[in-house]
């Protein structure tokens, strides 16, 4: 029973990385700048290896999922629990980088608590991660200050991509249940530990970057529980599409 | 000839290589140029019919595969970018010139990817073919490109491997996937063949360019060497060559092979091919969409310069 506990949240863990990964691959070849192009897929590449990490210790523990691609590709659109920022479109640079800062700070101080994890395959997963993510991080704050402070064209279009990306943070620092549950068990970080220091470091960052904060509003975002966006079916669709219309094939 | 034209040639002849500061001639230094941004161009347009797959790759693995690869000919564009800027040309400028439609690059990237297979097919016969002249490269006469093309060329080596992998797979699945497989060979077969020129007396620049030992061999030879190596590749896949005239020929120790479409080459040279607009429009656009995160950046940057410079 704890061990499909378990696989259910190294799922959730890997549908994070998944579909921001999925994002990212999607502008492969569209950057704005050379060098930021094959940053940006660096980073979608680390992802896409930490989703495999944590899908093949799912489907080694569960009684439901054979391998690491029936988990990636032949789910249905409720049963990924990804938080709905990482599904959030690429929209224009600005969007994208602002997308990539608020993972990224949480994504990182979640891995400093998940190497604490007794599930030891976790912990190894997160120790592994640190070590990219900590780059990503780097990389997407970088250009957090670039862009705030660089031209008023490009603090504009950073202000207009924290406006409406902020309600999606909250569902970062909040638990779901089986979150809440994994934490009872010492497998999983307690979430609402992290929500002060995730929003004191996000605020001091956008404020050296001169870009104002929006008010704090009711948000009722809660892709963990498998609610997403009207943008998610299209990714899925891409996603799938092989996997849906050839059932039953080895690639 | 004078001195510096002497010392060139001397070079030349025992194969030293030319550096960047070393005197060239002028043609020399232009061919050279020409030649090596559109091969970076080449590399560029080219992340876009593989791009087209990346979001649908069909598992965790291939997707990996797939985008590490496109990320692989970003990296290309770049050493080629830096190996054409030691000739006294500057990144924007090559740009430009790819932009407004006064370089060319690779016409087998104005062909779409239309099915999974195509990514298996280009790994397979594209940077097949590529790698043919690319090794040839790795010897140019000028350091900096021979000395780029080396990396160049065993990155593509992993990806043709890649490729045919792929096919591999598919030629071993399932009827569906193995017709894919076959489709694809069918719709990149001709346009493979035509990535090494047009034949050497139709060739303007190949002449000048072995007598510089920037170029070793022939369009002619590569492109039987190509087929000689891909032939038995075909057959080990199970998959057919469409191609009637495709025959061992005993004597000559080749295969003979039919005529190429070269109305259909250089119509796709001119801009006539099925995605030449596409892909030049896609090119110009993520220019365009990056102008205000580069002039950001160059903003920022000197906002840092003055700050340090007032302390």
């Amino acid at each position: 029973m704890l061990k499909q506990k378990i696989s259910a949240y190294s799922i959730l863990l890997g549908d994070q990385s998944l579909i921001l990964g999925q994002r990212l691959g999607e502008l492969c070849g569209h950057g704005p700048i050379l060098e930021v192009d094959i940053a940006m897929t660096n980073i979608a590449l680390d992802l896409l290896g930490q989703a495999r990490l944590y899908y093949q210790l799912a489907a080694e523990l569960s009684d439901t999922y054979e391998d690491e691609d029936q988990i990636a590709f032949l789910r249905r659109e409720k049963d990924y629990n990804n938080c709905v920022l990482v599904e959030m479109p690429n929209g224009d640079f600005g969007d994208t980088i602002v997308r990539q800062y608020l993972f990224d700070v949480y994504h990182l101080m979640f891995l400093n608590q998940l190497k604490e994890s007794n599930e030891k395959r976790l912990k190894a997963i997160a120790e592994k991660s640190i070590k990219e993510v900590r780059y990503h991080l780097n990389f997407s704050g970088d250009w957090i200050l670039r862009l705030g402070k660089g031209t008023e064209v490009s603090n504009q279009k950073i202000q207009k991509a924290v406006d409406t990306l902020w309600p999606y943070t909250k569902e970062l620092v909040q638990s779901s249940e089986l979150e809440t549950e994994m934490h009872g068990f010492g497998i999983a970080p307690n979430l609402a530990d992290l929500e002060d220091e995730y929003y004191r470091q996000v605020k001091s960052k956008f404020a050296e970057a001169e870009i104002k904060l929006p008010e704090d509003k009711w948000s009722q975002i809660q892709g963990k529980k498998g609610l997403h966006s009207e943008h998610f079916g299209y990714l899925l669709s891409d996603l799938q599409y092989l996997q849906r219309s050839y059932p039953n094939s080895k690639w | 000839m004078d001195k510096f034209e002497q010392a060139f040639q001397n070079k030349l002849d025992n194969e030293e290589k030319i550096e960047p500061k070393d005197w060239m001639p002028e043609k020399y230094r232009k061919t050279l140029i020409r030649q090596i941004s559109q091969h970076a161009h080449s590399e560029i347009v080219g992340m876009l019919p593989e791009g087209n797959w990346i979001t649908r790759a069909p598992s965790m693995r291939r997707k990996i595969g797939l985008l590490a690869k496109v990320q692989d000919e970003a990296g290309h564009g770049l050493y080629l970018y830096s190996a054409a800027e030691t000739l006294g040309i500057d990144r924007a400028e090559l740009f430009d010139q790819l932009h407004s439609g006064i370089a060319k690059y690779s016409s087998i990237f104005n062909y779409p990817t239309i099915s999974w297979s195509d990514i298996g097919a280009i790994g397979w016969l594209v940077d097949g073919a590529a790698i043919m002249n690319q090794v040839m490269l790795t010897r140019a006469s000028y350091g900096p490109y021979a000395r780029a093309m080396v990396r160049i060329c065993k990155e593509e080596s992993f990806h043709q491997r890649q490729g045919y992998e792929m096919m591999v797979s598919l030629a071993n699945g399932t009827e569906e996937q193995k017709e894919m497989a076959q489709d694809s060979l069918n719709r990149w077969w001709w346009p493979s063949l035509m990535m090494f020129g047009p034949s050497n007396a139709e060739s303007t620049h190949s002449a000048q360019s072995m007598a510089w030992k920037i170029k070793r061999k022939s369009n002619d030879d590569l492109r039987q060497q190509f087929v000689d190596v891909t032939v038995p590749q075909a057959e080990y896949l199970g998959l057919k060559i469409p191609d009637d005239k495709l025959k061992w020929n005993e004597e000559r120790g080749h295969y003979d092979f039919g005529e190429i479409n070269w109305d259909e080459f250089w119509e796709v040279v001119k801009g006539n091919g099925p995605c030449n607009k596409e892909r030049l429009e896609t090119r110009v656009k993520a220019h365009e969409n990056g102008a205000w995160v580069r002039e950001a950046a160059m903003a920022y940057s000197e906002k840092l310069n003055t700050a340090v410079n007032h302390k």
